[in-house]
């Protein structure tokens, strides 16, 4: 019975498994470098044409005074949740929660994780 | 499964080799077309890193997008909506005063002629997964101030951040949307800002947070500026 238990799971495992997770600097890749660019340094190609510029995220200091609690707001609710430009959209609606923080981890790495 | 065109295919259809008379179009789509142009919906089941892979954009619901006479003239003379390409960071070069967009790694699209776009044209507008979409749709096409849509655009909602509302004006890693309202069904554009993700999840336009009458303003604003468009 336990055996025929442990298969039906590992059959339900197989089928509901969730496809590969993607990694914060995947996400970011995806969905930041146009304008915080492909350096992080907020210079992306999208960035000329902005009346504000968007964040560098390779700048420690700036960086440091967020908190990841911030951070996961502006964004999950875009730059107008913060006070901030709405050039920042929101991207709780493209991306999950476990997302998001993947892509927190992804900036702390890019400001303060420096070689 | 998508199939995987080759290089020298895509070549021989940029020469203007004629489609297989006999085969069926569906067939000739597939394999033409398919290497870089989803025309099946499982990227959606793929992680999102996926969408760094694609070298067009997904086709699958192309009868539910696009106008069909716009895709008759556009598959007989190409030419680019995207400045940076179909995933930007794949075509962008680090530079002293930022990011810029490196053309050279940018692919054409090759043209066909009047009959074969015939053909790929009528066969795209039967791909059409997400009526529903459409049918739930209530946008009526109706009018807006210039100045007022322009400030919509721009300054309330930050579309121009990554798309163009006139030639070389606004962001570059979306298309280019003064040309939308030719290229696009009504009913699409109007569905799609409110909710892109319903139609592409790995899009990479934000799901906003736009009211039915916001998003019916900014698809009036598209259709103001693509009408005075030649």
């Amino acid at each position: 019975m336990k055996t025929l238990l442990l298969a039906a799971t590992l059959s339900l495992a197989s089928v509901t498994a969730p496809a590969a997770s993607d990694s914060g600097k995947q996400l970011y890749s995806v969905y930041c470098t146009q304008c915080h660019g492909v350096a992080g340094n907020g210079k992306g190609i999208n960035a000329a044409q902005m009346a504000v510029q968007p964040r560098d995220h390779t700048d420690t200091k700036e960086m440091s005074a967020r908190t990841d609690e911030e951070l996961f707001k502006v964004i999950e609710h875009g730059g107008k949740s913060i006070n901030k430009s709405v050039l920042m959209p929101p991207w709780g609606g493209n991306l999950k929660d476990d997302e998001i923080h993947a892509l927190v981890g992804y900036l702390r790495a890019l400001c303060c994780q420096k070689d | 499964m998508k199939l995987r065109l080759t290089l020298g295919a895509a070549a021989v259809l940029a020469a203007g080799v004629p489609l297989a008379a006999h085969a069926d179009v569906a067939g000739d789509v597939k394999q033409q077309c398919g290497s870089c142009h989803a025309l099946d919906h499982d990227y959606a089941k793929a992680p999102t890193h996926e969408r760094a892979d694609r070298k067009g954009p997904p086709l699958d619901y192309a009868g539910n997008k696009f106008r069909r006479e716009w895709l008759y003239s556009w598959l007989q003379n190409p030419v680019r909506l995207r400045p940076a390409g179909v995933f930007p960071p794949a075509h962008v070069k680090p530079s002293a005063d930022g990011d810029v967009v490196d053309t050279a790694t940018l692919a054409e699209h090759p043209a066909l002629d009047a009959a074969q776009a015939g053909k790929v044209a009528d066969y795209l507008m039967t791909l059409t997964p997400f009526d529903t979409l459409i049918k739930a749709e209530t946008y009526q096409p109706g009018t807006i101030a210039q100045r007022m849509g322009q400030m919509n655009f721009g300054k309330f909602k930050g579309c121009d951040g990554c798309h163009q509302d006139a030639p070389g004006k606004g962001g570059v890693s979306g298309p280019e949307l003064y040309t939308a309202w030719q290229r696009l069904q009504p009913a699409f554009i109007s569905a799609y800002i409110a909710q892109p993700a319903a139609w592409d999840p790995h899009t990479m336009m934000p799901v906003g947070d736009a009211n039915t009458a916001a998003v019916h303003k900014l698809a009036n604003y598209l259709k103001l500026i693509g009408e005075k468009q030649p």
